[in-house]
């Protein structure tokens, strides 16, 4: 990953095209660090925190102030008592401070004992009392859900569904931008009035409706019923189109001239050219089904075909969140993502930055 | 941009290698397609072909998008919770009545259906804020990432990070860093100042909301804004500063002219989903507090899927009247465009 | 290629969710099912030992988000797409599309005995005769309070027959003395605050049996829930947040100890066990009085039979052994839920945990269900009771934040339930 400079003409693409020659440090180069410290914080913090969460205890998540790593109490085992006993520091009014053990809380009192010396019980008030905590991973938060989670079953799924639903989308998007893009036809407006006109109706308003036609066309609880209704995006064919209308008509003048065919040509010239565009349409629609909730909800409700987002949020109840589930399986959700993106990172940042976008 | 562009670069490597082979049944497909196209061809003629590239994106759009518009509509003009349209009264123009009935028109306090109005005015004021803010950052991020910085990969995709988490898993993240007991209020509290209530000022909340959907889709924008940087050729600038132009100049008469395609496609996306915003907000704010973050998507989600009495007649005329704002927004705002593309 | 690929996966799933299920069973059934905690689990042990006895019978658990029993499960039944069985809140909301159990089961008279009061939530209005399900839990509206932080405080706890202002009143005196955040916290839910707002003289209904939310009981409740977010004793993150009919519990501070006293129900007791445990005693106690009553709401989930389904016997035998006194008391034991079962709400459960404060909680919880106040269990078992839960709520909320006025949250309390109803009557 480390892009060190390796194009001298690039140094003037730069802000403002500063980076002055002369060495000494502009006070764009200082803005620029501060706001890239400043923004990989923010960017990463957060996500950071919530791995570090998923790690904690149902308890430990719900404390105040939260402590960054997860902490479990040390118990200790002391002779005499059957259980181990959980450890604490207690602070004598003498100012002593002791480790001891609790056998058990009344009220605001509580039985502690030492235990070198676990024969002898002394009542300490609880507000002199502070717990000993080391680090300790609450790895149940992932087995656990792991062994009744159909784990591998949501993840195929939605890798189905991811996988089969963006090769649609770019499929027919660009096919049908091609369509708009390079040929004058009859009712061509008309088209692309009914694509801009929809280009802003979020899916959410016409949830009913839809689940009604999937349901008349017999694909509920299938997972064409959620890869197929989403893939005409009219976003992606308004993009592509708009990307398609920049390539110069010589060269498909040309094709013609050589007996290309009309598929040739689309396949050959027009999409090989649209690539940028292309790249982040499919960017789109990977993030949008690797995350779609609230479709899958509705047209799914047998367990053998639920996508990962709904086998995660299984764990809301009504009356209560197993907020400490939630968090390791959205980690665990995340991790195909971030390895896909890890991967094709390169391909991703720089491939469409250097092929160009127009 | 030349054919040769996209031509494979000359050593082949094993990683070409991989991509040739991953590539394979793409072609395969590609060449199994051909055979009915040129059929096709052959026989409607050249003049035809237009309709059958557009036709298979068009009847799943006809299937999954237009008809079920229809039947939205069908649903406002009827009313009761039944789902077959069959089983549901018709009540002419009543919902829309109903939706529109106020007293006075910019105070949603005097309409019948006070929710539906806060709503758009919500919705007004989020994506004026919500829009500008985001280019903006995003158009600083982009230039600075296109500097000569060390480690740029990895802050692009540092920055590019957030847009791999769903709505849901962000709002989450958030909530949980800003609620009372947060890591923000920890820090706070910590400095010496006093614990904020975010989600309990109504302001406070609005600018979260914006907040956190800046952070979580500015990679993506960012990204198509670098893109366009990089297709600068570099010997503009080269002769701009053997001319000895100012670098603020070279920005507002090099950079972002050239940008501008690229801008566009930015504001266009940033805007249609800075309109549908739902489940982020929905899941960080709740829509509170009151109605101060309730969105127009929202109030439509409540009224026909959330609440016990599905009332879908209602939520469809709201849709309905949303739908007709925004394809008049869109028009305009192709047209302010193309004026432009020809100015 | 696409079509391929896809179909070659998809037929592997489908491969591997025969393996996983068994290819012998003859009949399938299905389950849409919901979480709050380990009762899926509980479940699942039963429904294998059911399997046992029934070879040509397999169950299949769907655990769904609650979401979608509130929100989808609705609309997929209205369309013909419902499962076998499933477990439900909305009791009558949904009861149009139940199974009437009663040709299927094998002994109709048990049910009447022992779920007899909770069989008519289920029913359709008019309907007096259908068994659909049983109760999964029975849930008691009540508060907890930190017993630790009034003995710290010194401050004596207020006794049976004590009033919600008396509580308010030691709750903040505790609080005053020992900086702690929060006096008094309520849920923000509709069913919470009617037991309260019944205590108060709420009638909820008027003598026809017509919904009227809006009296002097109700805003009485109303005001002191408003009165008591400007003073401070409640915590504004609650009802001055989210939007509309939206839950939220301040369980999470509770178990934090910075809430005195923290008005919820029967079903936090699990959680509190694991998250507070021995830090410090919670305590349940009885529901506090107004001038009316001292009572709580009633309600709880169920499990019921869907009249979609293929295999009516099947699911008359399953709902035989999961209805039996047996797999019952194994279930509400393991899972620390309030029996919905009448014989063994008297016999007692043997509940499988040793914390005094939880043990202590369930016998307060249950001791409660007898003197629910008979207003509370019809508005429980009213078809549109949800709907007079979120005008309630909503509109409250945007009066402790300052949109509306109270007056103005009451009038629009009551145009939102007539509206409402005045929708649902057009389907005729």
């Amino acid at each position: 990953m480390t892009d060190v400079v390796t194009r001298p003409t690039r140094t003037l693409g730069a802000l403002l095209t500063a980076t002055r020659g002369n060495g000494r440090l502009h006070w764009t180069d200082v803005f620029t660090y501060i706001y890239l410290v400043l923004g990989v914080a923010l960017m990463f913090g957060p996500v950071v925190w919530l791995v570090l969460s998923s790690f904690k205890t149902q308890a430990g998540l719900q404390e105040f102030p939260p402590t960054l790593l997860p902490l479990g109490q040390i118990s200790v085992e002391v002779e005499g008592y059957d259980e181990p006993l959980p450890l604490f520091e207690v602070t004598f009014e003498d100012g002593t401070v002791k480790q001891m053990a609790q056998v058990r809380r009344v009220g605001i009192m509580a039985q502690m004992v030492d235990p070198d010396n676990p024969e002898e019980r002394i009542q300490v008030s609880i507000n002199d009392r502070e717990p000993i905590r080391e680090m300790s991973i609450a790895w149940e938060n992932y087995t656990k859900p792991l062994e009744t989670f159909n784990f591998l079953t949501y993840l195929n799924n939605s890798v189905i569904v991811t996988a089969a639903a963006t090769l649609i989308t770019l499929l027919i998007n660009s096919m049908a931008a091609y369509g708009l893009a390079i040929y004058e036809f009859r009712g061509r407006n008309a088209v692309m009035l009914f694509v801009i006109g929809t280009l802003m109706i979020p899916i959410t308003i016409i949830l009913v409706p839809t689940y009604l036609v999937v349901t008349q066309l017999g694909m509920v609880n299938t997972l064409w019923a959620v890869i197929i209704p989403g893939c005409a995006t009219p976003t992606g064919v308004f993009l592509l189109r708009q990307y398609m209308l920049t390539i110069p008509r010589d060269l498909i003048e040309a094709a013609r001239m050589d007996k290309a065919s009309e598929w040739q040509i689309y396949w050959r010239i027009v999409l090989p050219l649209s690539l940028p565009a292309i790249a982040v349409l499919a960017i789109f629609s990977v993030m949008w089904r690797w995350n779609d909730f609230l479709w899958p909800l509705i047209v799914l409700n047998r367990s053998e075909v639920y996508t990962l987002q709904i086998g995660l949020n299984a764990f809301q109840g009504e009356l209560n969140v197993q907020w400490h589930f939630v968090l390791a399986m959205t980690v665990v959700a995340l991790i195909p993502v971030t390895v896909v993106f890890a991967f094709l990172q390169r391909f991703i940042t720089t491939g469409i930055a250097s092929s160009g976008m127009k | 941009m030349a054919l040769d562009d996209v031509s494979p670069p000359e050593p082949v490597t094993l990683t070409d290698r991989a991509k040739a082979a991953a590539a394979w049944p793409i072609r395969l497909l590609a060449t199994i397609l051909d055979v009915p196209f040129r059929f096709l061809q052959r026989i409607f003629g050249i003049g035809a072909m237009p309709y059958f590239f557009i036709l298979p994106n068009m009847l799943f759009f006809g299937t999954f998008v237009v008809l079920p518009l229809f039947i939205n509509f069908a649903f406002s003009v009827t009313g009761g919770t039944n789902l077959f349209l069959a089983d549901r009264p018709y009540v002419g123009t009543e919902q829309y009545e109903f939706l529109a009935t106020c007293a006075n028109h910019f105070d949603p306090a005097t309409c019948r259906e006070d929710r539906f109005w806060r709503g758009i005015y919500n919705t007004m004021v989020f994506v004026t804020f919500q829009v500008s803010l985001m280019v903006l950052f995003s158009l600083i991020t982009a230039l600075i990432l296109n500097r000569d910085i060390r480690y740029r990969g990895f802050y692009r995709a540092a920055f590019f990070f957030p847009v791999l988490l769903s709505p849901v898993v962000v709002a989450l993240i958030w909530k949980w860093i800003l609620l009372r007991d947060g890591v923000l209020n920890a820090g706070l509290v910590g400095m010496g100042l006093e614990r904020i209530l975010f989600f309990v000022d109504p302001q406070w909340s609005m600018f979260w909301a914006i907040f956190v959907s800046i952070w979580a889709n500015m990679g993506f924008y960012t990204l198509i804004l670098l893109a366009g940087l990089q297709a600068i050729p570099p010997d503009l600038y080269e002769a701009a500063e053997m001319d000895g132009t100012k670098p603020e100049r070279v920005f507002w008469r090099i950079t972002l002219p050239l940008l501008w395609p690229n801008m566009l496609v930015v504001i266009v996306l940033a805007l249609i989903k800075s309109v549908q915003v739902f489940d982020e907000v929905f899941v960080l704010t709740g829509g509170g507090p009151g109605t101060a973050t309730q969105f127009i998507v929202q109030y439509i989600y409540t009224t026909g899927f959330s609440s016990q009495v599905q009332n879908f007649g209602l939520a469809a005329a709201a849709s309905v009247v949303l739908g007709v704002v925004l394809f008049v927004l869109t028009l305009l705002q192709l047209a302010v465009v193309r004026r432009r593309d020809q100015g | 290629m696409t079509s391929r690929l896809t179909k070659t996966l998809v037929l592997g799933t489908a491969a591997f969710a025969l393996m996983a299920g068994t290819a012998l069973a003859e009949t399938e059934l299905r389950i849409t099912w919901y979480n709050d905690g380990n009762e899926g689990e509980v479940m699942r042990d039963l429904l294998d030992r059911f399997e046992e006895a029934n070879p040509d019978i397999t169950v299949v658990l769907d655990t769904v988000p609650y979401k979608a029993i509130l929100e989808s499960l609705p609309v997929q039944l209205a369309a013909g797409e419902g499962t076998d069985l499933a477990r439900v809140t909305d009791l009558g909301g949904l009861a149009q599309y139940y199974l009437d159990l009663t040709p299927y089961i094998s002994d109709p008279d048990y049910w009447e005995t022992n779920f007899g009061p909770f069989l008519n939530w289920k029913r359709e209005p008019g309907n007096d005769s259908a068994i659909a399900g049983f109760m999964t839990q029975l849930t008691v509206t009540g508060p907890y309070v930190n017993k630790t932080l009034f003995e710290q405080a010194g401050v004596e706890m207020p006794g049976d027959g004590a009033t919600w202002d008396d509580w308010a009143a030691a709750s903040k005196q505790v609080a005053e003395a020992l900086d702690i955040a929060y006096p008094m916290a309520w849920d923000r839910s509709g069913h919470r605050v009617s037991g309260p707002a019944i205590s108060m003289g709420a009638g909820m209904f008027t003598d026809e049996g017509e919904p009227a939310l809006v009296d002097d009981g109700l805003k009485m409740m109303a005001q002191k829930l408003y009165d008591w977010h400007q003073d401070g004793t409640m915590p504004k993150e609650l009802w001055g947040s989210v939007s509309g009919n939206q839950y939220l519990g301040a369980n999470e501070e509770f178990a934090n100890a910075q809430v005195v006293m923290y008005m919820s129900g029967s079903w936090q007791i699990p959680q509190f066990a694991e998250t507070i445990g021995d830090a410090f005693d919670w305590w349940a106690v009885p529901a506090p009085c107004g001038p009316a009553a001292c009572t709580g709401m009633p309600g709880g989930a169920a499990l019921v039979a869907l009249k979609d389904t293929e295999h009516p016997e099947e699911v008359g035998k399953l709902m035989d052994y999961l209805s039996s006194a047996e797999a019952l008391a194994e279930f509400y034991g393991r899972t620390l839920f309030i029996p919905g079962h009448l014989g063994l709400a008297e016999g007692g459960i043997d509940f499988a945990t040793d914390d005094p404060r939880a043990n202590h909680a369930l016998s307060t919880f249950a001791a409660a269900v007898p003197g629910i106040s008979p207003t509370a269990f019809d508005l429980q078992g009213y078809v549109n009771n949800r709907v007079m839960f979120n005008a309630l709520i909503s509109r409250l909320g945007e009066a402790i934040v300052g949109e509306l006025t109270l007056d103005e949250a009451y009038e629009r309390m009551e145009q939102d339930v007539a509206q409402q109803i005045a929708e649902k009557e057009r389907d005729g």
